[in-house]
């Protein structure tokens, strides 16, 4: 029986039905019509249609498939009206076709993995939004819209933008894809991991957008860290045997977890070593280590994204800072080195080195890696070292690569307070 | 935002036969398929019967162990499900889709986070918790 509720209860109650609903009705759309545009306009005049007649007649038992069955009709008439079909078969076919997609959004089964179904469809949708012919603007707004439930308004506040700019960047995205004749057909098997590169990586990007957000300042913005992971954990379930998807929901379940204990109230920042561990999340540290576990149970092996989770597991598990294996934190940057070689991860390499063996093990890496040159306009190479120094008793020696450092970074309260280490050890104490 | 379901059943579903039950469990697994589909399931567990579960009373003379099960107790609490989502609504409509029999509920409490307590009762509390607690994993999809 349809349950009636008042208007105001119903708004807020098929705004949730929208958000649980739409990436399963956009996608079979997308497939039945091969047009994510053309998908994600017929959703958007069903849930018009749904915010007119649910809060007078109650909302459906199986509000999905009334949905599904509204857009698909709404479709189905614009179709005809344009004329597409030039022939009664093909009027037929299409009929058929979404009747399927129809059964199968109804069905709460949802469908096997290869064989076709909701699933296949949410994924092909995931690769459509970030198909390589989009800029990676366009890829990641078009994933918040279709697959986040993201209003226009929402995502023009959490990237600091304005609507209008956020709706064009949608309608250009929808019109590269048509133009580009992308169609909804799922990537070839020896392109998928390229695909689910991209896609990872406007996950991770979306993520980071929300960490960055200065805490206590814009929740909305915070809630990105959601919206990503939300959206990841969906893709490990579609996706369960990509090693790389399980390890950046792992990596997003770590970070997040540290969220709240990552500034003071003044809005200082906290360095992970000196956090209360006591503000960490336990319930997201532990959802990330089944994450990879899941990732290391794959017959693929893992990259990247499982390698800076099983170095981030390593801190969640420490109970105390003091506690930390930093052998196996040194152990696991050397293999993150091979899979993903750069300065930063061979700077944090030698970090992990010096508390697993000592300064002294260390400062011929940092030396190294300034001879290279590759991270001249970087403040932390030089800050690095002299912490290193420091810890060597050098103190001297400290002070010229703290001086140099605060002339490297633009982040005055950094700068600040580089230059006041510097003077705490200019007394050549 | 994070919300705890429980589910409340009668004791009596305890005693049924495990055989004619392979519906009921099949469409729980679908339901949880859901759940985890939609990113949102933070942690799920099914409970023990109260017969083999004990109460422990507190009183004046201190605490009483007494043991299940307890005949006063027209639902027990079978299982939960702890789910983040992004609003109450979002919540109420993910307990209405729970696939429960007749007489059942879904009783549906919103967790308390970090962000809700006293900071300096948070500390206190720290101090005396720093190792991992036991916390119920999410089963693995």
């Amino acid at each position: 029986m349809p349950h009636a509720r008042d208007t105001a209860a119903a708004a807020g109650a098929i705004d949730a039905i929208w958000r649980i609903e739409s990436p399963r009705l956009i996608a079979g759309l997308a497939r039945v019509l091969r047009d994510v545009g053309a998908a994600e306009d017929a959703a958007q005049d069903a849930l018009v249609r749904a915010l007119e007649t649910w809060p007078r007649d109650g909302v459906p038992d199986n509000p999905g498939a009334w949905l599904m069955t509204t857009a698909r009709r709404i479709a189905f008439d614009r179709l005809r009206r344009a004329r597409t079909f030039a022939r009664k078969r093909d009027e037929l076919e299409w009929l058929a076709a979404s009747d399927a997609a129809t059964r199968a959004a109804g069905d709460d089964g949802g469908g096997a993995v290869g064989g076709g179904g909701p699933d296949d469809d949410v994924l092909s949708l995931m690769f459509t939004c970030c198909h390589p012919v989009l800029s990676r603007a366009a890829r990641t707004t078009l994933t918040l819209r279709l697959l986040g439930g993201l209003k226009t308004d929402e995502i023009a506040r959490a990237f600091l933008t304005s609507e209008a700019t956020v709706a064009q960047r949608v309608s250009r995205a929808k019109r590269t894809l048509a133009e580009a004749d992308v169609g909804f057909a799922p990537p070839a098997v020896e392109d998928i991991p390229a695909r689910l590169d991209a896609v990872l990586e406007v996950l991770y990007l979306v993520f980071n957008e929300g960490h960055t957000a200065t805490s206590g300042d814009d929740w909305l913005r915070a809630d990105l860290c959601f919206d990503a992971l939300r959206l990841a954990r969906t893709l490990a379930a579609l996706a369960p045997h990509e090693p790389e998807v399980h390890g950046l929901v792992a990596l997003m379940d770590f970070q997040a977890s540290r969220l709240r204990a990552r500034t003071a109230p003044d809005g200082t920042p906290i360095l992970l070593m000196d956090q209360s561990r006591s503000r960490w999340d336990r319930t997201l540290i532990t959802h990330g280590l089944a994450a990879l576990r899941a990732a290391e149970r794959c017959s693929k092996p893992g990259g990247p994204y499982v390698a800076q989770a099983a170095i981030a597991a390593c801190h969640a598990s420490a109970p105390t800072a003091a506690a930390t294996d930093w052998i196996r934190i040194a152990a696991l940057y050397e293999t993150l080195l091979r899979l993903q070689p750069s300065p930063i991860v061979e700077l944090n390499r030698a970090v992990a080195v010096s508390y697993a063996f000592g300064p002294a093990a260390a400062l011929p890496l940092i030396d190294t890696l300034i001879a290279t040159d590759l991270l001249s306009t970087s403040h932390l190479l030089p800050a690095v070292r002299a912490d290193l120094l420091i810890r060597l008793d050098r103190p001297a020696e400290a002070h010229a690569d703290l001086l140099h450092a605060a002339t490297l970074t633009h982040n005055l309260r950094e700068r600040d307070l580089l230059l006041a280490r510097a003077a705490a050890l200019g007394d050549g104490g | 935002m994070r919300y705890m379901m429980f589910m409340r059943v009668d004791p009596a579903v305890y005693d049924r036969d495990p055989a004619s039950e392979t519906e009921a469990y099949a469409a729980m697994g679908r339901y949880n398929e859901e759940l985890t589909k939609a990113g949102i399931l933070l942690a799920l567990d099914g409970l023990q019967p109260p017969s083999e579960g004990e109460r422990i009373e507190f009183g004046p003379g201190g605490a009483t162990v007494v043991d299940g099960p307890f005949a006063e107790a027209k639902e027990v609490v079978g299982g939960y499900w702890i789910i983040d989502v992004k609003s109450h609504d979002e919540a109420v409509e993910w307990a209405r889709r729970v696939p429960a029999r007749d007489g059942e509920a879904i009783e549906l409490r919103r967790v308390f986070e970090v962000a809700d307590y006293d900071p300096a009762g948070l500390e206190a509390h720290g101090e005396l918790s720093s190792q991992p607690s036991q916390q119920t994993a999410a089963r693995d999809a």
